[in-house]
């Protein structure tokens, strides 16, 4: 408790950094999972093919996936953000075809039949009804990023898991405890805020 | 080549090689057996309660969320390094999915199948033993997998508190910059997380009760 009073601008920093690289994670798989969860929708092959191949990335361990990019990237910030965007994928895809699978096709065909183009009945019918599930999935993968991002400070991302390593190196148990209930929070306070936001969706659509 | 240079490390050294592959497997194994015998038991029980059903959920779900390097760092401070915090933390990591399964896959069970056993004359334990556990097979396996790729996974992580096991490789590869030594450990250790996905989800679908299955 004293080490964290003396040092919480340390410990502030580095929860800083920690929702930074979550943050970016979360945007890029966000991007991608919403152009190819879309194609999979539409396509029975692509969703089969896109769920392997990212189901493959999503089992691979943490700290093995950030060894094996090493050789290829190096340390640092960027070999942390394509392993978190690659354990996101799998979740976000599934979770975005899922979800504009699951909209009423009576609803679609309304839409259809008021005029709206393919454009318009995925953008003001299709995502909004899927919002709920789509949420869920941002919400696994938040915790998700979130844990990783704590491994990833062994390959000088920064974040959270610094101090966790810091502590270990220099048996130093205050800092070790510091680092890793913060971490916890984190994931607990990610985990209710979006459930919160996947239920109010889903009391909004129903 | 980073493959030759990493396939030679093997072969310089197949001992070495060999004992942290046995240390991550054992490590492995001991955590899902131990969390099985643990969480299967209690989700079972708590099926069947009201008050302690929601304690246990709850508490499943917010260890579902904590990293599991966390959970790995919090106990090395109380239990000190080693293969057995490593396998405590392990443990506690594997639970909740088992758990959580368990509970959900046992609530899915139809009512009327549970009616239709008890008019046929069957005890409680009668009815979870040939009804429910059966029906409820798949789902619980579906979690034991996750479970089991958690664990997996998270061995690789227990290097850091002494556990041992492939992810020793690792860590001594990136503090070496020892590419072919950290691709010793990485690669077997990815193979080893896919391999145990593969097993898993090979038992979920063999114990689909023949009944349903189509």
């Amino acid at each position: 408790m004293k080490w964290l009073l003396n040092n919480w601008d340390q410990v502030f920093e580095a929860l800083g950094q920690h929702i930074v690289i979550a943050l970016t994670s979360l945007a890029i798989a966000f991007a991608i999972s919403l152009i190819v969860g879309i194609w999979a929708a539409r396509h029975e092959g692509v969703f089969r093919a896109a769920i392997v191949v990212t189901g493959i990335l999503y089992t691979v361990p943490t700290l093995a996936f950030l060894a094996l990019l090493i050789p290829i990237v190096g340390l640092g910030r960027a070999n942390a953000i394509i392993c978190m965007v690659a354990f996101s994928l799998m979740i976000m895809i599934r979770n975005v075809a899922v979800g504009i699978r699951g909209v009423p096709a009576e609803v679609v065909d309304a839409g259809r039949g008021m005029g709206m183009t393919g454009f318009d009945v995925l953008t003001r019918i299709e995502l909004p009804l899927a919002a709920p599930v789509i949420v869920a999935g941002l919400r696994i993968a938040s915790v998700t990023v979130i844990s990783v991002a704590v491994v990833a400070a062994y390959v000088n991302a920064g974040g959270l898991g610094t101090l966790i390593f810091n502590g270990i190196s220099n048996d130093h148990a205050p800092k070790i405890w510091t680092g890793a209930l913060t971490a916890c929070a984190l994931a607990v306070a990610a985990d209710l805020s979006l459930a919160r936001l996947e239920h109010w969706l889903r009391s909004r659509t129903a | 080549m980073l493959l030759i240079d990493a396939w030679q490390f093997i072969v310089a050294h197949p001992g070495r090689f060999l004992n942290a592959l046995g240390t991550h497997v054992a490590l492995s194994a001991a955590a899902l057996t131990l969390a099985v015998a643990i969480a299967l038991p209690v989700g079972i029980w708590i099926s069947g309660t009201g008050r302690a059903a929601m304690a246990a959920i709850t508490t499943a779900n917010i260890g579902r969320t904590l990293p599991s390097l966390a959970v790995l760092a919090l106990v090395m401070p109380v239990l000190g390094t080693g293969f057995a915090p490593s396998l405590f933390a392990l443990t506690l990591l594997a639970m909740p999915p088992i758990l959580l399964n368990t509970y959900t896959a046992i609530q899915q069970v139809e009512p009327d199948v549970v009616d239709a056993a008890r008019g046929m004359g069957m005890t409680r334990a009668e009815i979870m033993r040939k009804v429910e556990l059966p029906l409820a097979a798949p789902i619980i396996f579906a979690g034991i997998r996750t479970a089991a790729v958690q664990v997996v996974s998270g061995a690789v992580l227990a290097a850091y508190i002494g556990g041992g096991g492939l992810g020793d490789f690792i860590t001594a590869g990136i503090a070496m910059m020892a590419l072919p030594q950290l691709l010793v450990g990485a690669i077997p250790a990815t193979l080893l997380s896919i391999g145990t996905d593969q097993l898993f989800g090979w038992l979920q679908r063999a114990m689909i009760p023949r009944g349903l299955a189509s």
